[in-house]
Formats: C-alpha cells, sequence, structure tokens
C-alpha cells in the first residue's frame, strides 16, 4: 500500500551541511500520522478501544493527573522563555523545515493546552498568553507531531532550561491512549510483549531452532561448538536483548558477536524465553504502568533462573530504561551479585575483556571496513557505560578501535551528545511514517556522507536495533549500501580470535590439519 | 476496512495490505497481492514464497532473513540466494513485502 507522497529527493539532499537551517515549509508534515491503534491493541493494554465521547474532558483530566504526577512536567511547561536555542536542533525539522518540528512549537502543541486550562492567565486572558482550547484539531496536530518526535533529547542538550520535549512527548501520547487514540505501531507490540514475551511475537519453539541455526552456522564458521543456551538454570549471566537480534540484520550479527565473547569469557550465561525482549516501549507511549509489567519480566526471569548477573544486548532505549529506570521499576536487585554493574551492558562486558588481555583480535579481518559510529540517542542521552564520564561514547569507540584499523569519526557536532537521531527511534519505526523517517535520517546521513567523502567511510555500526533496522532502509534511498550499516559486536564477531577455533589455527600458522589433529 | 476482490469473494486485509486472515490465502490472491505491490510472481517468488509459509506452518512466525538468505543459497546457490538478490525480488524487504504475499502476519518490532 502507498504510505509515502512526497517530492523529496534523499539523494540530492543528502549532501552539505548536517546541521544547516532548512527553508521553511508550514504545515509541510501535517499530514504524516501513524495509524491509529485498534480496539484490540488499544484493550490489551487497559486503554478505551476508541476515541471516547467526553475525550476532551477526559484528556484535561489526565493532564491534570500528569501534572500532580510529574513536578517535571510542569516544570517544562513552565519554564520556556522563548530564547530559540532549540528551534534547529531537531532532525525532523531540519529534514522537513515545517515550524511545528521545531522543539520549542512541538511543545507549545500541550503548553498552550495547559496553559488553557491549568494556569489563571491562560484560563481569563487565554489570547494575551497562546493558551488554546483542546479542540479537536488541536487533537490532530498533537496526533500528528507528537508522532514526529523521536524522544531523542537532542534539544534538550542544547536548551539552556533543559527543558525535555521527550517528556512532553510521552504525556501528550499518554494522554491519547487514555481517551482512545493510541498509535498502532507501539500498543500492538507492547501487547506482543505481554502476550508472547517479545516484540516480534517469537514463540519459544521458534526462538529455540532460530539459536540452534545461528550456533550451526558459528561452528561451520570457527570450528567450535559456541552456544546460545536458552532458559538454562544456574547460569551467571541473564542476557537481555531485543527480540530483533533473534530476527533481522545486521541485529543477528551482533547476536552472533555477544555468543563468540560469552563463549570467550568461560562464564556461563542464558537467554530466556520469558524475558525475550529488551525492548521497553512503553517508555516511548509514556505508560508508566507498561513500563513497569515489561520491565518486571525481567526481574523474574532472573529470579527463575537463578542468575548472577544482567547484562543487556545493542538496544538504545532499553539501555536507558535500564540504566536510569530498572531499579526503581522492579528492584531491588539485591539477589545479583554487586560485584559488578547491575545491570550491564554487552559493550561493557566486552570492553572489560579487552581491557584485561583476555580477546584475541585478528584486526585484518576488518580491514575492507572503514568505519564510524553513530551515537543511539537514548545510550548517548539518557545513560552511562563503566561508571566513568562518557563512557558510553568512549567504551563502544574503544572496542571498534580494538577491532577495526580504520575508525573515524563523524563531525563533532552530530556526535556523542549531540549525536543525531537515526530518524526512525521512539515508536517511529513504522513503515507509514517511512515519508518522515527518511527526511528526518538526512542530517544524520549528510555527516555520515562528509566521513565517506573525505575518508572513504564505507560502514557505520550502532549498538540500537531501532537505529539498525532504520537505516538499512534509509541507507540505500541515500545512494549507500543497505549492508553499510553493522552491529558494533559483528566488528567484534569479525575479528574475534577464539581459542582454538580455525581462526586461531589459521593466524598461527598451523592451518586445518594441525587443527584437525587438535 | 478494505480487501481484495477475487472472483465475487473479499479478503480483507489490514491498513498496510497484509491479510486479516490468513487461512483466506490461496495462490490467485498472492498474485492479485504481489500485482499491488508492483511486482510479477516468478518462480524465483514462489520459491521465497513457499519457504516463508511452510517455516510459519512449523514456528508460526516468518523465518529471519539469515534464514532465507541461508535457505535460498542452498537451492539457488550462493549468487542468486544472497540478501541482495532477494531485495532485488522483494524491493521493500523479503521480511515484511514477501511475507505479505504469502499472507502472512507482518513481522512487528525494531525491524
Amino acid at each position: 500500500m502507498a504510505v509515502e507522497q512526497s517530492n523529496f529527493d534523499p539523494v540530492a539532499r543528502g549532501r552539505g551541511d548536517p546541521v544547516e537551517m532548512p527553508t521553511l515549509a508550514c504545515g509541510a508534515m501535517v499530514g504524516s500520522k501513524p495509524y491509529v491503534a485498534s480496539p484490540v491493541h488499544q484493550q490489551a493494554l487497559g486503554f478505551p478501544g476508541e476515541l471516547v465521547e467526553d475525550w476532551q474532558e477526559k484528556a484535561i483530566a489526565r493532564l491534570g493527573q500528569l501534572l500532580k504526577e510529574s513536578r517535571a512536567l510542569r516544570v517544562y511547561l513552565d519554564a520556556c522563555v522563548r530564547c530559540g536555542a532549540c528551534t534547529d536542533k531537531c532532525h525532523y525539522f531540519l529534514g522537513t523545515g515545517d515550524p511545528n518540528n521545531m522543539p520549542v512549537a512541538r511543545q507549545n502543541l500541550l503548553r498552550k493546552v495547559y496553559r488553557r486550562y491549568f494556569t489563571l492567565s491562560g484560563r481569563l486572558f487565554p489570547w494575551l498568553v497562546g493558551a488554546q482550547d483542546l479542540t479537536k484539531d488541536v487533537l490532530d496536530e498533537w496526533y500528528s507531531y507528537f508522532h514526529q518526535c523521536s524522544q531523542c533529547r537532542r534539544c534538550s542538550v542544547f536548551c539552556p532550561y533543559g527543558i525535555d520535549t521527550a517528556e512532553i512527548s510521552m504525556a501528550a501520547r499518554d494522554i491519547m491512549d487514555s481517551i482512545g487514540l493510541g498509535q498502532k505501531y507501539s500498543n500492538e507490540i507492547i501487547g506482543k510483549v505481554f502476550s508472547v514475551g517479545n516484540n516480534l511475537g517469537l514463540n519459544p519453539k521458534a526462538l529455540k531452532a532460530t539459536l540452534a541455526g545461528l550456533e550451526d552456522d558459528i561452528e561451520e564458521d570457527t570450528g567450535l561448538p559456541v552456544r546460545l543456551p536458552l532458559d538454562e538454570k544456574g547460569a551467571d549471566i541473564l542476557l537481555v536483548t531485543p527480540s530483533a537480534d533473534f530476527f533481522a540484520s545486521p541485529h543477528m550479527e551482533g547476536l552472533i558477536g555477544y555468543a563468540k565473547v560469552l563463549h570467550q569469557s568461560g562464564i556461563s550465561w542464558t537467554l530466556s524465553t520469558q524475558a525475550s525482549e529488551a525492548a521497553n516501549f512503553g517508555m516511548f507511549v509514556g505508560s508508566q504502568e507498561a513500563m513497569q509489567k515489561i520491565a518486571l519480566r525481567i526481574r523474574k526471569a532472573a529470579q527463575d533462573l537463578g542468575v548472577k548477573r544482567i547484562v543487556f544486548g545493542e538496544c538504545g532505549h532499553a539501555w536507558r530504561v535500564a540504566y536510569s529506570f530498572l531499579d526503581t521499576l522492579a528492584g531491588p536487585f539485591d539477589f545479583l551479585d554487586r560485584n559488578y554493574p547491575v545491570p550491564q551492558h554487552i559493550c561493557e562486558f566486552t570492553y572489560d575483556l579487552i581491557e584485561k588481555g583476555q580477546l584475541r583480535f585478528d584486526k585484518s579481518k576488518n580491514d575492507e571496513v572503514r568505519l564510524t559510529f553513530h551515537d543511539s540517542c537514548n545510550v548517548a542521552r539518557g545513560s552511562g557505560m563503566g561508571g566513568m564520564p562518557g563512557g558510553q561514547f568512549e567504551i563502544p569507540r574503544a572496542i571498534l578501535r580494538a577491532v577495526c584499523n580504520h575508525f573515524f569519526d563523524m563531525a563533532p557536532e552530530t556526535i556523542r551528545e549531540s549525536t543525531l537521531c537515526c530518524g526512525g527511534g521512539g515508536g517511529l519505526l513504522t513503515d507509514e511514517l517511512m515519508d518522515v523517517r527518511l527526511k528526518g535520517a538526512m542530517p544524520r546521513m549528510r555527516a555520515l556522507r562528509d566521513v565517506a567523502d573525505e575518508h572513504g567511510v564505507t560502514h557505520m555500526a550502532a549498538i540500537c536495533a531501532i537505529c539498525k533496522a532504520q537505516f538499512s532502509k534509509v541507507l540505500p534511498r541515500y545512494g549507500f549500501e543497505m549492508d553499510s550499516i553493522v552491529s558494533v559486536h559483528q566488528m567484534v564477531s569479525n575479528a574475534l580470535v577464539l581459542t582454538g577455533s580455525r581462526q586461531e589455527a589459521e593466524l598461527d600458522g598451523k592451518g586445518d590439519a594441525a587443527l584437525a589433529e587438535a | 476496512m478494505s480487501g481484495y476482490e477475487m472472483n465475487g469473494t473479499i479478503a480483507e486485509h489490514d491498513e498496510e495490505g497484509y491479510l486479516k486472515d490468513i487461512g483466506q490465502w490461496n495462490a490467485d490472491l498472492a498474485n492479485l497481492i504481489a500485482k499491488n505491490e508492483n511486482i510479477d510472481m516468478t518462480a524465483d517468488h514462489w520459491e521465497v514464497v513457499n519457504f516463508l509459509r511452510d517455516y510459519y506452518e512449523e514456528y508460526q512466525i516468518a523465518p529471519a532473513v539469515r534464514i532465507l538468505v541461508k535457505e535460498m543459497t542452498k537451492k539457488f546457490g550462493k549468487e542468486k540466494g544472497d540478501q541482495k538478490a532477494l531485495y532485488a525480488l522483494f524491493p521493500y524487504g523479503p521480511a515484511k513485502q514477501a511475507c505479505k504475499i504469502a499472507g502472512l502476519p507482518k513481522p512487528t518490532g525494531c525491524v
């Protein structure tokens, strides 16, 4: 079904200053809306099936409740002084030129309603303070533009007051869910986590078969029986990873990398059918309840399996939820071994082994790759790694430098805490939003084009399932190869020389004959 | 909700063209869905679609692209079975577009 109508030419627009102020295109994106969740998907999450009759009253009441629960939300709605620092910081604004995609304008969609019903001046003199009734037109604007925010929080880095647009868009989505106007993509997926255990809807039998297939692949490649254990009680580590790692590429190649690293570490580990998903879309729709329910599965799996540690795979927002909120949502984790970070990121795990000299690499295996790294927004601006400031930037890069001879960073204003979203985050990774996804990727594609031109960069690594899926769709549209997006642990996997493997024998000049003997 | 109309019967589909009831699927319907996607079904397309259906019957989910690639490499050899060749057959991606034609639900999540 045709979901894209646009004259946007990614190849022509894919060159230039990544953060160049666009030409304004008022209302250009007003028609961009995700599919509305069906009654079945809504009700599975406890939301009304469709837009309720007294939606206006209910929405205002819900906003009132959120303001009571979150002091931060009220501050964000009160504090803006319209200084303009955020205007050109959103990748969707840079890519679309639609002024409603300026963070301040996006915030104002909620702020004007807040002022009308929750401030004295807005109640008495709405026309003086930019307050507005919550009409059907305003609700339509909300549905459109709060689904053109990937909650990446780049704007909040530049806001002198630290106003977090992500929190505002989460609140707006929460309100819309509560009146029966949910988004199909996110809500259907949350329902699948509740009913099957993961975003994909991958059942235990299929998961088991998939893992067995990967074990065969690794054995064929290395000559070693590297395992991907499932539901093994008494393992030391529970690995929780996005279900995309069991399905998509280059995600699966990253999973192979984790398995090899864990194998080489000698520490026992397991995946879990119950917690076969790291992602937590409860955050995207602003639902504390869904977020908690999803997080509690991980706690339960860890307890049922009796593990000592929890390690997270490459998933951006999962790591934000895990790093920043897991203890609040599902803690305390006093049953885990406190000698290790709770939870730990797979990059921290791998980096630690590299530091201890326990991993041997043949970097020449990645010599055809000239690599850059895309900082994923939730990792960059919502988490940390390694217990050191900036660890979430340094550790993935240190790993990539350890496994690849050619590494080049993109322009400073497009990486680390200023990183640009891939264009598909925050619940926007759905086909009907391809137009806004394509345009939102433009700043990142320009930054990549620059390093491709200047340093001959061929590949970009990431540690987020959404980034990987989004890039494999949009890269070809910007004239890059689809497989130029890679997992960090895919690069690790390419170069890792496992003890007793075919690669080790080759490297040490023993060859196949010696290996057979061994 | 709209549907695919064939020989006087209507097979309902969702907003994106995925069949609502996979039990209604048949080869003629697959050809019709493919046509809507601007795809002319060849023997190679059918190999993929048939494999997806067999896999789905066994596992109630579509196979990972990597699994599909492996299977098609076995069938067609390395050149015709790699990921690029699959994308040439199904430009919007073998997972999603081929699933639609095979009458299977859309894979969801970060894929």
